[in-house]
């Protein structure tokens, strides 16, 4: 049995998977019908002044058949008063002691900072997420992401929540900065017992072509809202790392950003992640999918002789380097399955067109010297039958580029071998050092002039 | 002037066998399309519709432009979409054959792209200046029709004569009705006409006029004539009620009001193993035969009929006999009481109270050999030029059914469309030698 607990600055969960702030953590009813069905953790919807929100307030990207790839929202915080939403979460931590159950707060000044926390403590909560993330409205009002891109004021905020709470304060990140080291680094001078990232990234999903109106539509107008889904995934992967990855970066982390199946859970955990919190997904398919997030984590880390999900926390962190750390003697080549091939092409016009020409069709003839194992057989089969269609690999000419393996559509069919070279692992870095980094062909090659 | 059936055709109890998508069915089809480089389905149309890019046009939802990439091609490319075999051309060869996922629909998606913009009369292609040529087509089905589309194109005149009362050959009277019915046939045939074709119909040539005088009067002749009459069994008792011969039935149903079936009918034998026989047998299916069997003289591995077709008859209750061979048609006076057959040498007796004789056509033998120069292979086919469609007489190109090749509109109209081009190089040519 794999143990899937995890403790995030001293707040306890059985398993890494957490709701997201958000609209399934809006009310009790909603959170402990999540936890009886296995949730380890809630991030309560924000709470504050209650505020009033439009209609409509979501957009999506859709890719072909895959509806909502990107979910972009302009609801704010709850719209529901603060005693009833404490009441709820005093109920649920009392049905549910074993799970965790922070709450996220976001209010302006000081006082109300200072009252609002105290207030949410005394429902026996395990913490509180500080709100400095949100993209749209509350930002004009100087809170959400108006604070989560000015390191100074979050310095200051999280100092005074560390200074009113008794229980870990979490700060929320909003990768809407430039640099997402600058605001995790002010957090966690400002006290913060953990980060938590990303919030939605701001966004336009659209526009009505026939009214003229940005997504979503709100009448004759509309607004930029956050955007999350599995499309920020890859933003939020890269955010969390380079946070796992500074020296500066003290605290755990709970990961947020378009995780949607164990697999994409595993990698935040690999990356550095200690908690994963999931929203869209949610809003997608229901509560339902915690039973396949929970199944298939345990599964792979047994698979990966793993006892504790403790043991895959930061594991990818130290092969996250800077380009000049790879090695460029690294060589990798695409490798066509003739079997699995269904002869669409798509690889071929990607290589031709959009990467270094080295897929050929059938028939084609292999430039002299060069080494293209399929092409004599490829032309036989041609010979045989003439809708032969399978596509082969100019070794010498692939530079590894990985374009056709990622726009095949049969899975498997392409993949990249690694091949020996005779050269020793060497990085850029390493060439500055020697003195050797120097590449013929440019502005100051003197042999060229 | 606009070609009107009768209100009430017998063919309008059929309800269509795979009606037109919906809007939100055609999306979700169209977006399974792989978007295939040098796509195969391409090169399996012998009209070559780049069938990728009318694809995912529709993805995109430009209907419209998925139409003209479409009609570009094939004119006919809305009765293609209704009643083209696509299992075993375009559909037949995506490459989603060798993938556990079904091969896209590819003439579905067509019928839905084209359906509303052809019903709208949309007109994508204008004619060029006139060129003073004339060109005469016999015959207005699916080749003429394409030939003459493409000649209005190049600036030729192009006029029709048909000798049935309404244009569109096989489509307007062949086709099965629940592919597609007659009413939709005259609606494309008007949508041809649109760019200006002349379509004189009820006017045989060798009977209304000589041809030889239209080969006076045209600067060129294209023959789309099609195939003959139904063939006959010559077996005893053949001639009488109960007896039809299948594509006169069909046209019956499809271009009057008479009734499809005399009634009560419990047996029906279809005889005959080809693409007629099989629409002929589920057209009895449909009607309510309860008894519905075909003998076939050979085995269903030789069958012309397409596999896909027969699957689809035995789906919806069709007996399938091989190396069936009937000697005599019986009768009990003169009411129809069923068929002596013989199947793989034993001889046995079937009951029927209607058959339907679907064993091919007649080549026309008539018209093209009183033209000089244009002469027939042993088949009974006009012999043309592949290339040009060009006949032994220069100035007279064919195509469709009455030449060699695979019967089908969509090759009809390739063949049309490949012999327009070859008299437009002609036609021009003597233009400029002309002067």
């Amino acid at each position: 049995m794999v143990d899937l607990s995890v403790n995030l600055a001293g707040i306890e969960s059985p398993n890494p998977f957490w709701l997201a702030s958000g609209p399934p953590t809006n009310s009790g009813d909603q959170v402990m019908r999540a936890f009886d069905l296995g949730w380890g953790g809630v991030v309560w919807k924000t709470i504050g002044d209650p505020i009033v929100n439009v209609s409509s307030r979501l957009g999506a990207v859709d890719a072909g058949d895959s509806r909502v790839v990107g979910l972009n929202n302009i609801e704010l915080i709850t719209d529901r008063p603060l005693a009833q939403n404490l009441r709820e979460i005093r109920e649920v931590k009392r049905r549910f002691p074993d799970r965790a159950v922070v709450v996220s707060l976001m209010v302006e000044t000081k006082e109300d900072w200072r009252e609002i926390i105290r207030r949410t403590e005394d429902t026996g909560c395990d913490g509180l997420e500080l709100n400095f993330g949100c993209p749209h409205g509350m930002c004009e009002r100087g809170m959400g992401s108006a604070v989560g891109q000015e390191p100074k004021v979050i310095r200051e905020i999280t100092a005074w929540a560390r200074e009113f709470a008794t229980t870990p304060v979490i700060v929320k990140l909003t990768p809407n900065v430039a640099d997402i080291v600058e605001p995790g680094r002010a957090a966690v001078e400002g006290g913060a017992q953990a980060l938590s990232l990303i919030n939605t990234i701001k966004s336009l999903t659209g526009v009505d072509l026939d009214r003229f109106v940005p997504y979503p539509v709100v009448g004759d107008r509309s607004t930029p809202g956050g955007l999350c889904g599995p499309a920020v995934k890859p933003i939020a992967l890269h955010m969390v790392g380079a946070l796992a990855k500074d020296e500066r970066i003290t605290v755990p982390i709970s990961a947020i950003g378009g995780i949607t199946t164990w697999c994409d859970a595993a990698e935040f955990l690999a990356l550095g992640a200690t908690t994963v919190q999931i929203c869209t997904a949610v809003m997608h398919y229901g509560y339902r999918i915690i039973d396949g997030l929970v199944d298939g984590l345990s599964n792979y880390l047994e698979d990966h002789s793993m006892t504790s999900v403790r043991e895959l926390i930061g594991r990818a962190v130290p092969a996250l380097v800077e380009w000049g750390d790879l090695d460029l003697n690294y060589r990798v080549i695409a490798d066509i399955d003739p079997e699995k091939c269904i002869g669409c092409q798509l690889c071929v016009v990607a290589c031709d067109d959009g990467a270094h020409q080295c897929i050929y069709v059938p028939g084609a003839e292999a430039k002299p010297g060069h080494v293209a194992p399929l092409a004599a057989q490829a032309a036989e089969k041609l010979k045989v039958n003439p809708d032969y269609r399978v596509p082969w690999v100019d070794e010498t000419d692939c530079v590894g580029c990985n374009l056709c393996a990622l726009v095949c559509p049969v899975p498997d069919c392409i993949t990249m071998k690694a091949v020996e070279t005779s050269r020793s692992f060497e990085t850029w870095n390493d060439r500055i050092r020697r003195g050797t980094a120097f590449v013929p062909g440019g502005l100051h090659d003197s042999r060229a002039r | 002037m606009s070609f009107s059936l009768p209100k009430r055709r017998s063919e309008q109890d059929f309800s269509e066998a795979h009606p037109v998508y919906s809007h939100h069915d055609a999306l979700a089809e169209a977006r399974r399309c792989l978007f295939c480089f040098d796509a195969p389905c391409i090169k399996a149309c012998p009209t070559a519709i780049d069938v990728p890019t009318f694809i995912r046009k529709i993805a995109e939802g430009n209907v419209r432009g998925a139409a003209k990439a479409i009609l570009a091609a094939t004119i006919l490319g809305y009765s293609c979409g209704r009643v083209c075999p696509d299992e075993v051309l375009c559909a037949g060869s995506c490459v989603l054959k060798d993938f556990p996922k079904p091969v896209i629909q590819i003439a579905r998606l067509q019928r839905y792209a084209t359906e509303t913009l052809v019903r709208e009369g949309r007109r994508f292609f204008s004619p060029a200046a006139k060129t003073g040529k004339k060109v005469a087509l016999i015959g207005a089905g699916p080749a003429s029709l394409a030939c003459a589309h493409e000649l209005r194109l190049l600036g030729h005149e192009a006029v029709l004569f048909e000798k049935r009362q309404f244009p569109g050959g096989l489509n307007t009277t062949g086709v099965a009705p629940y592919k597609m019915q007659a009413d939709d046939a005259l609606l494309e045939v008007d949508y041809i006409r649109g760019i200006g074709v002349e379509v004189r119909t009820g006017f045989e040539v060798g009977r209304d006029i000589d041809p030889l005088s239209l080969l006076r009067e045209y600067d060129a002749l294209f023959i789309g004539i099609g195939m003959g009459r139904d063939t006959r069994l010559h077996v005893p008792g053949e001639s009488g009620a109960g007896v039809v011969n299948a594509l006169e039935w069909i046209e019956e149903m499809k271009t009057t009001d008479h009734r499809a079936l005399p009634s009560g009918v419990r047996h029906a034998l279809v005889i005959g193993g080809g693409n007629t026989a099989l629409d002929a047998a589920r057209a009895l299916c449909r009607l309510g035969v309860p008894e519905v069997t075909m003998l076939y003289r050979r085995t269903a591995q030789v069958m012309p009929g397409f596999r896909h077709e027969l699957e689809a008859a035995r789906l919806e209750g069709v007996r399938f006999v091989e190396r069936a061979v009937v000697t005599e048609i019986l009768r009990d006076g003169q009411r129809l009481s069923g068929a002596r057959v013989r199947i793989m040498d034993e001889e046995t007796v079937l009951p029927a109270d209607f058959i339907v004789v679907a064993i091919g056509q007649t080549k026309w033998r008539d018209t093209p050999m009183k033209l000089p120069g244009v002469e027939l292979n042993e088949a009974g086919e006009i012999s043309v030029d592949p290339a040009t469609g060009r006949t032994g007489n220069p100035q007279i190109y064919a195509g469709g059914d009455a030449t060699p090749g695979m019967k089908l509109v969509v090759q009809a109209v390739a063949e049309g469309k490949r012999a327009a081009q070859a008299m437009h190089r002609d036609l021009l040519q003597h233009v400029k030698g002309d002067r």
